[in-house]
């Protein structure tokens, strides 16, 4: 009697523990909304969204949020065009080019490139790629180096290790009938590859792209220490920009009622970002499933 | 059937290694098909670029920095004079200790509930999959702001180390499930089996069959946790603060040595102790690499 | 009667288990020839080393001769048409998860086909030796995944003849079908020979010696016995490969 007492409380135990997931999302969910949505309301909602002028120490304070929404929708475009073309070839490079000795030390490596934390990105940024990008285009095109330029290239390294892994994994999923088929029609080992494999590799490559997009989004540290953090409508690929998630980190420090509140409601908007992502990430795993 | 060879100059017995091609039978197959050599000329130097990136970080980070590490950066005091990295280095402990203490047993015991007492029809198990998916994709900004409202306000818990280790517990927790659920899965289900066989429960066959066999698994999940946990800076600057200091308790404020290196960096006073935060900490995170991928070399073992 | 493939003390080894012994045989051109024999008699292995297919295995090593009419198929030789004179359809259909056009292009814009008109040409004269054409004609740009299995096998033997090759290899090619499609896919092997040489493998006695004019059996890496169909069939000179015919082991 005293076992199965046990065994049946454990067993509740073990159901609870994997609710606590669920109630986490929940509370998440619940919190931010609850703090953040009266804020737009009381600004407005399409003044918050697309007010083009943010200014918490005016009198009065104006709140929109456009400058930053495209902030980071115009450093997450950068960082996919630069981590996309080569995540993706290396990824076609590791699963099909690469010899099995190297393979050994690269796939590591890739998942370091992972482990790195996003302040270590950040000061390597800021110390190299910051100075680097004022000395060739600072005299003609202006701006001190921190900017939506920079933060592409940085962010477009960090989210190098989610398109490898996610793309590799894929392409290897390829059946290898496919490989053999055009091979054995005349067509050479990179023909097959390219024309072949990895186009049926397209959902989960496909998949990649939207994770990176969530990570290069999502991206906090690593952005406030090179993309300069202005809080205007963005001016030009050289100059300076202020994302989403910088603006909470900038401001929450000291920032005070309706101000205070205005920078949940960024983290709201944020936050149904990457909720959308999650849905497209899903849709497209479906998709993978059906082929 | 007697049949001759054909030409006495190509002796029968020679061996034709195939699947070798020479390197100079490649570049003649390349300049013959020039799209082909383009292609692979393309994969191998978006591949050099690669990891020309990753080297040159981790040298860079690495050169730079090293020159700056002297012993009063070990000191056991912070001051405005000399910014010893000491406290934040023992702050980093307790924050893996504290994070792992909550979401260690939380996140395998969810994995036990979802592979060993819950079908995979289950409609739980398909709510809890989908919202740890929904959990590993919250960029950690946010789950900073819901750490500072939720632990810091609502409890009144202030700025301090629980706040922080509940907030990256919830972090970290899918990706201990996930890994903890793999482990779990890959144990053969005939142990199980063999288990139930001799009369054992079902407690008793979890964790004195299964667990045991998931070991190594469940710690290379672990391990790349501590990572996480070391390497946070976003989720913890509004939860534990960025108190130079040890804490009294853990209702303390502390930084940890990312939220030190990020304060250094931003700065901009202190960069060479910057530089030099960053050694250690990219050499942590090294070991922590190495070590899960030693662990999980086991398994495959 | 010429010869296609002239084959001399052929070996094969996979690493150190040798898969191959000292095959020789000549195989007829404009004609079908089976090779017969037990799983694990070396029947792919043969036909996989008339295209080098064995090429993509790890570890594989090849003695002896194997001229395509008259060249080194192992010397100094482009691979890739070599590949594209030797096509090859394979034991379970595998179009690629693209539309039926492309499909049958991708055979000649790899070699080098560009112009829309003449890929047309090729694709509709390719699905029509295929016996395909009046089944697929209305949905050319639908998923090839959408066909059924037997349909899909003949999209395959079109994808290889879509590069005009001179001869066609089968590994087992109705293994993975359902009567009526494996009668429809032998009609269409017996109108090939016209114009190409077929080698196919095949684990179906009656499916060789229907269509096949000359068959070889192969036992354990050796060939056995070889000879014309009718005469392996009705009366084997050797008493394993007649004890394998009439069932008694294999």
């Amino acid at each position: 009697m005293k076992k199965q007492l046990i065994e049946s409380v454990m067993k509740y135990i073990f159901m609870l523990a994997a609710t606590v997931s669920i109630l986490a999302v929940a509370l998440i969910c619940a919190f931010l909304f609850i703090n953040g949505v009266p804020a737009m309301h009381e600004i407005g909602f399409f003044n918050f969204l697309l007010g083009r002028v943010w200014a918490p120490s005016d009198t009065p304070q104006v709140f929109g949020i456009f400058p930053m929404i495209l902030g980071s929708i115009y450093i997450t475009a950068g960082a996919i065009i630069v981590g996309v073309p080569i995540g993706v070839l290396t990824a076609i490079f590791m699963a099909k080019f690469c010899p099995p000795i190297l393979y050994r030390y690269l796939k590591p490596a890739t998942q370091l490139l992972a482990g790195i934390p996003s302040i270590v990105y950040g000061f390597f940024g800021l110390i190299v790629i910051v100075p680097m990008v004022r000395e060739t285009f600072g005299i003609t095109f202006g701006g001190n180096g921190q900017s939506i330029f920079t933060a592409s290239i940085l962010l477009g390294i960090m989210i190098l290790p989610t398109i490898i892994g996610v793309s590799e994994a894929a392409i290897r999923a390829v059946p290898e009938s496919y490989y053999e088929a055009a091979v054995a029609m005349g067509a050479s080992h990179e023909r097959s590859v390219f024309f072949v494999v990895t186009p049926a590799a397209g959902s989960g490559i496909m998949t990649s792209i939207i994770l990176g997009v969530g990570r290069a989004i999502g991206e906090t540290m690593a952005v406030i220490l090179v993309a300069g953090n202005q809080a205007r409508m963005p001016t030009g690929l050289f100059r300076g920009v202020r994302t989403l998630t910088a603006n909470i980190v900038m401001e929450m420090g000291y920032a005070a009622e309706l101000h205070r509140e205005a920078l949940i409601a960024t983290g709201v908007v944020l936050f149904v970002f990457i909720l959308i992502i999650n849905v497209l990430f899903n849709l497209m795993k479906k998709r993978g499933q059906q082929l | 059937m007697n049949l001759k060879p054909i030409s006495a100059k190509a002796p029968p017995l020679t061996i034709k290694a195939i699947n070798t091609t020479s390197y100079k039978d490649r570049l003649l197959g390349y300049i013959k098909h020039p799209l082909s050599g383009l292609l692979f000329l393309i994969v191998t130097v978006a591949a050099l670029v690669t990891f020309a990136v990753l080297l040159f970080i981790i040298g860079y980070i690495l050169i730079r920095g090293v020159p700056h590490l002297n012993l009063s950066l070990f000191e056991f005091q912070y001051n405005t004079t000399n910014v010893s990295m000491m406290p934040a280095i023992i702050n980093t402990l307790i924050m893996v200790v504290l994070a792992l203490l909550i979401s260690g047993p939380l996140g395998i015991f969810s994995a036990i509930y979802l592979v060993e007492y819950a079908g995979s029809a289950n409609r739980l198990v398909k709510i809890v999959r989908m919202t740890a998916e929904t959990l590993s994709g919250i960029p950690s900004i946010v789950y900073g702001l819901f750490g500072m409202l939720f632990f810091v306000v609502t409890i009144g818990w202030g700025y301090s180390m629980l706040a922080g280790a509940l907030t990256l517990s919830i972090m970290i927790l899918p990706l201990v499930m996930r890994t903890t659920e793999e482990a779990l899965i890959s144990v053969p289900i005939s142990y199980r089996e063999g288990s139930y066989a001799l009369g054992a429960g079902k407690l008793r066959t979890v964790f004195r069959i299964v667990l045991p066999g998931a070991i190594p698994g469940i710690l290379a999940g672990i391990i790349l946790a501590t990572g996480r946990v070391m390497g946070e800076t976003a989720a913890l600057l509004f939860t534990a603060g960025s108190v130079a200091q040890v804490p009294d308790s853990v209702l303390g404020s502390g930084r940890t040595l990312a939220v030190h290196m990020y304060v250094l960096a931003n700065e901009g006073l202190h960069v060479n102790q910057a530089s030099a935060t960053g050694v250690v900490l990219l050499v942590l995170v090294l070991l922590i690499n190495w070590l899960s991928a030693a662990v999980a070399k086991k398994i495959v073992k | 009667m010429t010869n296609k493939f002239k084959l001399r003390n052929v070996n094969l080894w996979y690493n150190d288990f040798q898969a191959l012994h000292d095959v020789s045989m000549d195989i007829e051109a404009n004609a079908i020839t089976a090779f017969i024999g037990p799983s694990g008699c070396g029947k792919s292995t043969l036909i996989k080393s008339l295209n080098r297919m064995n090429d993509l295995v790890e570890g594989c090593k090849i003695t002896g001769e194997l001229l395509l009419d008259g060249e080194d198929i192992y010397g100094d030789i482009d691979i890739n048409l070599l590949r594209k004179r030797v096509g090859m359809v394979f034991q379970k259909p595998n179009p690629f998860p693209m539309s039926i056009y492309d499909n049958i292009a991708f055979g000649p814009k790899t070699h080098g086909i560009k112009s829309k008109y003449k890929l047309d040409d090729i694709v509709e004269k390719a699905l029509n030796d295929a016996a395909i054409w009046d089944e697929v004609k209305d949905r050319l740009k639908k998923s090839a995944l959408s066909l059924s299995g037997g349909q899909q096998q003949r999209l395959c033997i079109a994808r290889a003849l879509s590069v005009s090759p001179d001869v066609l290899l089968m590994d087992e090619p109705t293994s993975a079908l359902d009567p009526i499609s494996t009668s429809k896919i032998e009609d269409l092997i017996t109108e090939l020979k016209q114009q190409y040489t077929v080698v196919i493998v095949t684990h179906n006695m009656q499916q060789a010696a229907r269509i096949s004019d000359s068959t070889a059996f192969f036992l354990l890496g050796e060939m056995v016995e070889f000879g014309d169909s009718e005469q392996v069939f009705s009366m084997p000179k050797d008493i394993r490969c007649e004890d394998y015919i009439t069932g008694r082991f294999g």
